[in-house]
């Protein structure tokens, strides 16, 4: 009987120290904190990503907070949650959310293996950052996909995967958050971030190879040789060249596909059309609108 | 015998050329001469297309802030000033000249005749340094720095030890070796310049026992012409990479050891100088020569003929090749520089710089990694590390994307040397990691600077 | 004579280009040639008992190694050729009694490999010694064969007579307070060559000390974790010896049971010890100092192995606070 007692008064009075022990410290060392950020950080996707250029969510969730108090949700974006997201927390912050177009990732690089032939062979450590150091890579390209995967190690979606036929890695639009994580990854800005487009519809050059001409063809049989005919045969005036590079501003195209046609190099491609019937040229541009 | 204190390894020496004379490599048809030969800003090019250029006319003027000029190493036309590739695998600025004939700037000496202190009398520290600018000398040793912002110390520091560099660590360079062999008095003559320039009355020659000629011949010289060159003593020391690398050779030399980044040698009253660049500076101060031209070894298990070249700088990677016996079948890796910190080619296009001291054509065999494995925490590379890092730690930070912790673990102050990867019994390319964290790092730090500035 | 480089690929890399040749095969196996003279020794002391007991146990080791590699964690990679399985089943033979059944062993082989080592994911990722993880949970599980050791000379396997070990005659010399006990050990020279009863690979700590010697002249091993051991052992034995005679003399101390295979083999693991000198020698100090207090105050007779797993945990720990000397670091 009296073990059983001294038993139950010596680990009472220990749990009883422990319990004031950690009562105090809660008290010491509490940490205050604005509410809202914790009901913010509930309604977000709880990635992590980092896609919104915030650390993880809660870091996101702060910045909202943070960005209410001084009266406006502006430039803050949750890739991953988009708007309905957003509006979550703007009807938490008691704060309207500026509307925002959906995006999604573009590799805009169709150098394959058989368009670009390699003239070096890459030995180290498999990161497009190491193969980056070493000037043009495996290609003579030095703008074009490294294809080591840095972007796929980078996306937290599954929504980026290398093709081991093309060597070129690959956006599946249904999993993808538009996040930038890739791109951030990618040591040459391959990939970017851009608007999805009517109905998902895009075209888009797929080439980064800012070099001259010839060069660029030397290097690739599909780059950009910056020879102007998309300009001239576009009605909207949606594509520029710089720096020998043609880039079609994606909220200016009208997705007519005249440059498709025009672009002597293949670099211009249009995602998720139906299929061109034989003979029928052009489809209007209206009725794609209406469509 | 003396050497740096922490780290280091030895990999195998094979110095195939030391005992092959320097030759004197053909006038090339067409010289390259990028405008990116140094580090800092690129020079700008002065010429253009069609001009007539001789040996020793100013190509490219030197840029804003840190940089160098570049001069002609021929006579010809000028074919284009346009971006070419050159040894970083990228496409930048150069000017190409088509040779003709072999004339040279009048304002060149370009007799054989050693012309010592006595001969120049006076001349004031002042116009040394301004020579050494004008003739657009960088580090010849690899690194490429300019040398005449080298020698003017920043404004509190002094100049207590000069100390010339001709360890040669790297395995397979002969260079150094072969220029101190042949050109001895020369040399000194150099170390006296600098000496006169940053006025210090103590230099060093620091040679690695593997040159036991060149240290001879050296200290002979010395002792024999004590009264012509006071203040200069040769250093021995042990056989042991990275012994080149700036910190390490003084810590060797001097024993003092450099703090961390932002510190320069000087602040611990050093100042390096590779011995090829001695004698570039020289020609520029006695003879009026420009950088135009370098001593280049040209070597490997299965080239024909090793041999060091006295190379006009411009000259492609490929007639060097030709002239040691034509390019081997079995080659696998083709590097600029030694094997340690050479960088892998992706052509033999690319011209001589003023920073090529080698090239360097691996077998096939010998140029691929083995098999990568599990790190097993061997603590190899922690010793091997001259600079006390932890690279097993830095890699594997770096593979966790763990830039904090990278930072706080002085990734900046790698040399990258390559001791780690050499030492891993895993093959684990602790290198190719530990850079990507020292540029991610170092981008880090920028951007917190400029953050910091754009808030006051 | 101009060569077409676009037909040869050249193979592109950062520096360096170069390595030393070193390899995981070549440090693992540095090891096992290194306790080759132990071998030989067990088998000169204790025959076709060593033989069965060392052979059962490598067997083992390298059948789950590659069993559970293969079956249970699916990997294609062999990983049995580098060596640390055999290097494990050696040291594991070693910490055992010649007279143990082979049951037993196998069943030490499979808590050293499968939970000691390939739970924690393989070569590089254990925390703690596999080889000790499997002798310390046999020891836990069979006390009583995993202290009756025969005496050395007992060439046959089964019915090996057993007797008093060193440790346990200083035990109890501690124990009774009667330094008499003491006067029963064997005399350092027997120790140090083998004429003493034990485990298989701990009775002749010369072999083990030429071992070393190879170990540290092979580069495989620095001298920091060994002689730090040792010279805190022999310290702290020797106070205990001048202040009460009844503990037994620091020479005796030092080359009696583990504590050489320990010093030199066990605590040297590349995985479980510290990375710098610094850390190694506090790990040193501190295994010595453990084994001490749980020799002399303990309930065990033998602490090394104990010491050693403990010391392990705190490896990370050491790891984290004690870095090397940074180049031009300036002492505060």
């Amino acid at each position: 009987m009296n073990v059983i007692l001294i038993a139950v008064i010596v680990l009472g009075s220990i749990g009883l120290v422990a319990a004031l022990i950690l009562f105090l410290a809660a008290k010491k060392f509490a940490v205050h904190e604005d509410e809202r950020i914790g009901q913010v950080a509930e309604v977000l996707p709880q990635a992590n990503c980092g896609g919104c250029g915030f650390p993880g969510c809660s870091g996101f969730a702060g910045a909202c907070v943070k960005a209410a108090d001084k009266g406006s949700l502006d430039g803050l974006l949750c890739p991953v949650g988009g708007q309905p997201v957003m509006e979550k927390v703007a009807d938490i912050l008691g704060m309207k959310a500026e509307a925002s177009a959906p995006k999604v990732a573009v590799v805009r690089c169709n150098g394959t293996c058989e368009s670009r032939p390699r003239i070096a062979e890459f030995d180290g450590a498999q990161s497009c950052r190491v193969q980056n150091m070493l000037g043009s890579g495996e290609t003579a390209c030095a703008f074009g996909c490294l294809g080591c995967g840095d972007c796929v190690a980078a996306c937290q979606f599954d929504a980026i995967h290398m093709n081991p036929e093309t060597g070129l890695p690959e956006v599946d639009e249904e999993k993808c958050t538009a996040c930038g994580a890739c791109s951030k990854a990618c040591p040459r800005g391959v990939i970017e971030i851009r608007l999805k487009g009517l109905k998902n519809r895009r075209v888009v050059v797929l080439c980064n190879n800012k070099d001259k001409g010839a060069q660029t063809r030397k290097a690739c049989s599909v780059g950009c040789i910056a020879c102007q005919k998309c300009v001239k045969v576009c009605k909207f005036e949606a594509i520029t060249v710089d720096a020998n590079l043609a880039y079609i501003d994606a909220e200016k195209c009208k997705l007519c596909r005249k440059c498709e046609e025009e672009c002597p190099q293949n670099a211009i491609h249009a995602f998720n059309f139906p299929p061109r019937k034989p003979k029928v040229e052009n489809v209007e541009p209206a009725k794609e609108q209406e469509a | 015998m003396k050497t740096f204190h922490i780290g280091g390894v030895h990999p195998a020496e094979n110095k195939l050329s030391a005992a092959e004379p320097i030759r004197v490599a053909g006038l090339p048809k067409q010289a390259v001469f990028s405008m990116f030969q140094h580090i800092g800003a690129p020079a700008v090019p002065v010429v253009k297309k069609g001009d007539e250029v001789k040996v020793g006319t100013l190509l490219g003027e030197a840029g804003k802030g840190l940089s160098v000029p570049v001069f002609s190493s021929v006579s010809g036309k000028v074919s284009k000033v346009d971006a070419v590739l050159d040894s970083s695998g990228t496409r930048r600025m150069a000017v190409v000249v088509d040779v003709e004939g072999d004339e040279w700037e009048e304002r060149i000496d370009r007799s054989d005749k050693l012309v010592t202190m006595k001969d120049l009398g006076g001349i004031t520290a002042e116009e040394v340094v301004n020579r050494i600018k004008a003739a657009g000398i960088v580090g010849m040793g690899g690194a490429t720095f300019p040398t005449g912002v080298k020698l003017m110390p920043p404004p509190g520091t002094k100049a207590e030890a000069i100390i010339v560099n001709a360890v040669e660590c790297e395995p397979y360079l002969t260079a150094d070796h072969r220029l101190m062999l042949e050109k001895p008095e020369q040399i000194l003559v150099g170390i006296q310049l600098i000496k006169h320039a940053v006025n210090c009355p103590k230099a060093y020659i620091g040679i690695e026992m593997n040159k036991p000629d060149a240290i001879k011949l050296l200290t002979n010289l010395l002792k024999e012409k004590a009264a012509q060159y006071p203040g200069i003593e040769v250093v021995p020391l042990k056989v042991k990479y990275p012994q080149g690398g700036e910190k390490q050779l003084i810590d060797a030399v001097i024993g003092r050891q450099v703090p961390a980044p932002p510190a320069l040698p000087i602040n611990v009253g050093a100042i390096v100088q590779n011995v090829g660049t001695v004698y570039a500076i020289y020609e520029a101060v006695t003879k009026n020569k420009p950088l135009i031209e370098r001593i280049i070894t040209v070597t490997g298990k299965s080239v024909k003929q090793p041999s060091n070249f006295l190379a006009r700088i411009g000259t492609s990677m490929q007639q060097l090749i030709d002239e040691a016996g034509g390019l081997p079948e079995d080659t696998g890796k083709i590097i600029g520089g030694g094997p340690m910190m050479g960088r892998a080619l992706m052509s033999l296009e690319v011209p001589v710089t003023k920073g090529s001291s080698g090239l360097l054509l691996m077998t096939e065999k010998e140029s691929r990694r083995g098999e990568v494995s599990p790190c097993i925490r061997c603590a190899k590379c922690v010793s091997a590390c001259p600079m006390g890092l932890e690279p097993y730690l830095l890699a594997s930070y770096t593979r966790l994307k763990d830039w904090d912790g990278c930072e706080k673990n002085d990734v900046t102050s790698c040399i990258e040397c390559g001791s780690c990867a050499f030492t891993c019994p895993s093959n684990r390319p602790l290198l190719d990691n530990i850079r990507v964290a020292k540029q991610t790092v170092m981008g880090i730090i920028k951007a917190r600077h400029m953050e910091s500035i754009a808030k006051k | 004579m101009h060569y077409e480089l676009k037909i040869m690929k050249p193979i592109i890399s950062l520096s360096p280009h170069v390595h030393g040749g070193d390899s995981v095969q070549k440090n693992m196996y540095g090891v096992c040639i290194a306790l080759v003279p132990a071998l030989i020794a067990s088998l000169y002391f204790f025959g076709l008992g060593s033989a069965i007991v060392l052979a059962t146990s490598v067997a083992a080791c390298v059948f789950f190694e590659w069993a559970i590699t293969r079956f249970i964690l699916g990997r294609e990679r062999l990983t049995i050729c580098d060596g640390s399985a055999v290097l494990t089943g050696l040291l594991l033979g070693f910490n055992l009694p010649s007279n143990l059944p082979i049951w037993i062993i196998i069943i030490g082989a499979l808590v050293a490999i499968g939970i000691g080592k390939l739970t924690f994911g393989g070569l590089g990722c254990n925390p703690f010694n596999p080889a000790l993880v499997g002798r310390v949970f046999l020891l836990i599980s069979f006390p009583v064969q995993m202290t009756s050791w025969p005496l050395s000379g007992q060439m046959g396997y089964v019915d090996a007579e057993t007797g008093a070990t060193p440790l346990a005659l200083m035990k109890q010399a501690i124990k009774e307070g009667d330094a008499s006990y003491l006067d029963q050990l064997p005399s350092a020279f027997d120790m140090l060559i083998g004429q003493t009863g034990g485990s298989l690979g701990e009775v002749s700590a010369l072999c083990l000390l030429i071992g070393c010697c190879y170990m540290l002249w092979k580069k495989i091993i620095t001298w920091h974790i060994p002689v730090s051991i040792l010279c805190t052992v022999f310290v702290l034995a020797g106070l205990f010896h001048l202040i009460d005679p009844s503990y037994a003399n620091p020479v005796q101390v030092i080359l009696s049971g583990g504590l050489m295979l320990g010093a030199c083999f066990m605590a040297t693991d590349y995985v479980t010890s510290p990375m710098t000198g610094k850390g190694q020698l506090i790990y040193g100090c501190a295994i010595g100092v453990l084994t001490i207090l749980i020799r002399d105050f303990g309930s065990y007779p033998e602490g090394m192995s104990f010491a050693i797993l403990i010391m392990n945990g705190f490896t990370p720990l050491i790891n984290t606070y004690v870095k090397p000397k940074r180049f031009g670091e300036v002492k505060k």
